[in-house]
């Protein structure tokens, strides 16, 4: 059983939400005396004068107190003997809608509260609804209030039943369903004597011992690279969190999307070497051999994942501004951000019917099913298959807002990988072709991107692309494809010879390396003392190696994007 | 397969976010305090970017009235761990002499937000780490990870940017910069733990000590420097205390205790009757002051 338990509260509006957190806290005397003083002290000089108003330990902003409304989140933490909870209380006005996804999006189980005189309730279905999207699986539902309905057996069963469509509906992984009073404390963290009809377990006590099993493990090992580490030029390792599987040294990862395979040399859990490390735990790893990778991209074992240039996804909207279709927007998936177009709505989802409706746009706290188009193919997957590779949210490019969350539901458009994409072909021989390939510095993410252009074979006699948005080569030159060991002759933008790179023989014409480089290279005993030095180079030395003999902006700059 | 702790889930959150704002944003800065919090930051920042340093500046924003303690063990962590410190104190406010003992509220505002505010605006900081956390006070529960503050540097609690699973937006327009608070859901005693278990070094004064104090309206003051008005019939006594958090001398209770171990103090956190923050004398104020300062750029 997990030892902390992630949990939120919803429904609707004074259904008794921060009511019930309240008196838990205060039950299970988990509430510090001077916090308990404040309390009280509230409870006196608020409105809402007479008994303890509970809620007041959670509504602790100043517009929540004046309204009366809790308008966003509060996260609590309290410890029993049985088990560690963080809280997230959520709002129940439907304005606030997003706030109440925000806890939603970070917790296991959530408890929807229905108030027993008035039965589930158009919020009610929206929050059980916004918490499947956002992946919850374990839901409570609390009848609260049974006080003002006379204890009703009668009452709870009427209730019990529309809960159980409203379960099956959504198809809602597991359920349970309380008869409590959250004022008086019925059911509460005790078994209530006024509900003896009631045979289950009272809230706390099911909260502390509900197994979150994980038995939904995702397939593989995954980790989306944050960021690249580099101390010095001997160690060169990818950071982030491992989200699925195990990964042990000598284990051989792929990675996305250049789809390169590679051994795991070594693994850091933080700052301890250690020969395998497991899902949650943030890891440095370094590979063998030179690989394609920075942030963004994900490296995998074991897992059937790859790169997409389409989507289709499930969408809260959350703007004020409404959606509209062909709006473009950054995206952020994984660790990776890029621009992204909304081409279509599928349909939106009537929250209290369920019905699917044709629309050209969606308002706040409306949800729909929508294409998104990327400006680049991303690694991405299922929500349901790889979960941290199926969660998104949609920014503006304007005013930065988070405009939409949303989980990913399918596929389409995958990309080739990168093996296949070798550009020079002759027979046996394959050189890739990054020579073709822009740098963009993106100004909306501040970083430079590169874009492969659409996969295209060349082979002797073909005329090739010299000149590009960051690239201009001579009519005449080589290419030495390091990588790959091919070397390719270009006369008159035509290629005229492609051979292996120990066959090459210098042309007295400008040569570039596998990446579109300036290599400096002015006779065959360079060019031999070139392929020593790569192959002496290893990964460690390879910025030497570059520094010495390749030149960046001879024929190539990178253009603002 | 081991499964992970409590604390390595606290410290996984935490890491990821660090790592987040450092390859995304512009010019983050990690707040350092010298209090335990700040020391458990740092130790994460260590962490989270080895074997590199971490790829940010450290930025102290002294009011001049710290413990002399405190300012002694951050030039000797700063040294050792071989980090950039960066020391701001509003000048202004030193030549006018501002103080806690005449000034009360202006002085927190002057010596401390405006101060922040004056030092984030010199080195242009789009992100600023601190080591707040939800458990300490109710308009903290309700505040985000990613916490925006718009030129002013004021924060708008109505309107908080919605923050979806790990998926931080940390877009920010001109002018505009975020607080970023990693151990958001640790609680105080999740930071013992932790610094028990990680071994990380904290200044002394969270030890019982005999200490030369002077009780003052329930509260138990140290008397650090020849700088302290002792009111009339006040003399400073020796007695054995403690500090559960660290500010501004005078301004800050301290508990009477034995706990010189770390395990003593936890099991003096367990069992404690009041939250942490009744020890500060700027909190025990009209409920919502907090919330006021920060919207008007407190931390």
């Amino acid at each position: 059983m997990k030892g902390l338990l992630k949990f939120i509260t919803c429904g609707s509006v004074d259904d008794g939400k921060s009511t019930l957190i309240g008196h838990i806290l205060y039950d299970s005397k988990l509430l510090y005396t001077d916090q308990e003083k404040a309390l009280e002290l509230d409870s006196k000089v608020g409105s809402r004068s007479g008994k303890i108003d509970y809620s007041l330990l959670l509504d602790g902003l100043m517009a929540e107190r004046e309204q009366g409304i809790t308008i966003d989140v509060a996260y609590r933490y309290f410890t029993t003997d049985r088990r560690s909870f963080i809280v997230a209380d959520t709002p129940g006005h439907e304005e606030y809608t997003r706030n109440m996804a925000v806890g939603a999006s970070f917790a296991d189980l959530s408890v929807i509260l229905v108030d027993a005189s008035q039965g589930v309730l158009v919020q009610t279905r929206r929050h059980a609804r916004i918490s499947k999207l956002m992946g919850i699986r374990y839901f409570v539902f609390a009848v609260n209030k049974m006080d003002l309905v006379g204890y009703s057996k009668e009452r709870f069963a009427e209730i019990l039943k529309q809960i159980n469509e409203l379960a099956s509906e959504l198809s809602l992984h597991s359920v349970y369903v309380i008869p409590l009073s959250a004022t008086e404390g019925d059911n509460v963290t005790v078994k209530s004597k006024n509900i003896d009809w009631y045979e289950g377990k009272a809230l706390l006590d099911y909260l502390e011992t509900v197994d979150i099993d994980d038995s939904q493990k995702e397939e593989g090992f995954y980790l989306p690279v944050q960021r690249v580490c580099r101390p010095d030029r001997t160690f060169r390792g990818f950071q982030g969190q491992i989200e699925a599987g195990t990964i042990r040294v000598g284990d051989t990862i792929t990675t996305l999307p250049s789809n390169e395979k590679a051994s795991v040399k070594s693994i850091l859990f933080t700052d301890k070497n250690v020969d395998e490390a497991h899902v949650g735990e943030p890891v440095t790893i370094s590979l063998d051999r030179e690989v394609d990778v920075s942030r963004g991209c994900v490296l995998i074992k074991d897992a059937n994942i790859a790169s997409y240039k389409k989507i289709k996804a499930s969408l809260l909207w959350m703007d004020d501004e409404p959606l509209s279709l062909g709006k473009d927007f950054l995206v952020k998936l994984g660790t990776k951000t890029i621009p992204g177009t909304l081409t279509k709505i599928d349909y939106a989802i009537d929250v209290n019917t369920g019905t699917h409706q044709a629309t050209e746009s969606l308002s706040k706290n409306g949800i729909a099913v929508v294409e998104i188009v990327f400006a680049e193919a991303i690694v991405a997957d299922r929500f349901e298959n790889h979960k941290t590779l199926g969660e998104l949210i949609l920014i503006d490019r304007v005013t930065h807002a988070t405009s939409a969350c949303g989980v990913v539901e399918g596929l389409f458009e995958k990309q080739v990988a990168n093996s296949e994409k070798a550009a020079f072909v002759q027979g046996e021989r394959h050189g890739r072709g990054e020579i073709f390939e822009e740098f963009f510095y993106d100004t909306a993410t501040l970083s430079v991107v590169k874009q492969q252009p659409v996969k295209q074979h060349y082979t002797v006699g073909d005329e090739i692309p010299t000149v590009g948005e960051s690239y201009h080569y001579p009519d005449d030159f080589d290419i030495i494809i390091l990588r790959d060991s091919i070397a390719v002759k270009i006369r008159g933008k035509h290629i005229a010879e492609i051979t292996t790179a120990e066959e090459y023989r210098y042309g007295n014409v400008p040569v570039i390396n596998g990446r579109g480089f300036e290599i400096k290279v002015h006779s065959d005993a360079d060019v031999k003392l070139l392929l020593s030095e790569y192959a002496a180079a290893g990964l460690s030395g390879r910025e030497d190696f570059f520094r010495k003999w390749a030149s960046f902006d001879t024929y190539r700059k990178v253009v603002l994007h | 397969m081991s499964e992970l702790t409590h604390l390595d889930e606290l410290e996984a959150e935490a890491i990821y976010i660090i790592r987040e704002v450092a390859a995304e944003c512009e010019k983050p800065v990690m707040l350092y305090s010298i209090g335990k919090d700040s020391s458990v930051m740092l130790h994460l920042a260590l962490k989270a970017f080895y074997p590199e340093k971490p790829p940010f500046p450290f930025l102290h924003v002294n009011t001049t009235w710290k413990f002399r303690e405190m300012i002694e063990f951050r030039d000797n962590i700063a040294k050792k761990l071989g980090i950039e410190m960066l020391e701001y104190i509003n000048q202004d406010g030193v030549k006018q002499g501002i103080n806690p003992f005449d000034h009360g509220s202006a002085y927190t505002d002057i010596m401390k937000t405006q101060a922040l505010k004056q030092a984030l605006n010199k080195y242009g900081f789009t992100a600023a780490f601190g080591g707040g956390r939800r458990d300490e006070e109710k308009s903290r529960a309700k505040e985000r990870i990613f916490s925006f503050r718009n030129s002013a540097h004021a924060w708008d609690p109505k309107n908080q940017r919605p923050e979806m699973w790990k998926l931080y937006n940390t877009k920010i327009n001109k002018g505009e910069s975020i607080r970023v608070f990693p151990i958001s859901n640790w609680t105080e005693k999740d930071i013992w733990q932790y610094i028990k278990r990680e071994k990380i070094d904290i200044v002394p004064l969270y030890f019982a000590a005999p200490r030369p104090v002077v009780v003052r309206d329930g509260n138990i003051i140290m008397v650090d420097d020849e700088r302290f008005p002792l009111r009339e019939g006040e003399t400073p006594e020796i007695k054995s205390v403690r500090f559960r958090t660290l500010g501004c001398y005078p301004l800050t209770g301290g508990v009477e205790s034995t706990a010189t171990t770390l395990d003593e103090i936890i099991d003096e956190t367990l069992s404690a009757v009041s939250s942490e923050r009744t020890s500060r004398v700027i909190d025990n104020e009209a409920a919502g002051s907090m919330e006021r300062r920060k919207r008007e750029g407190y931390f």
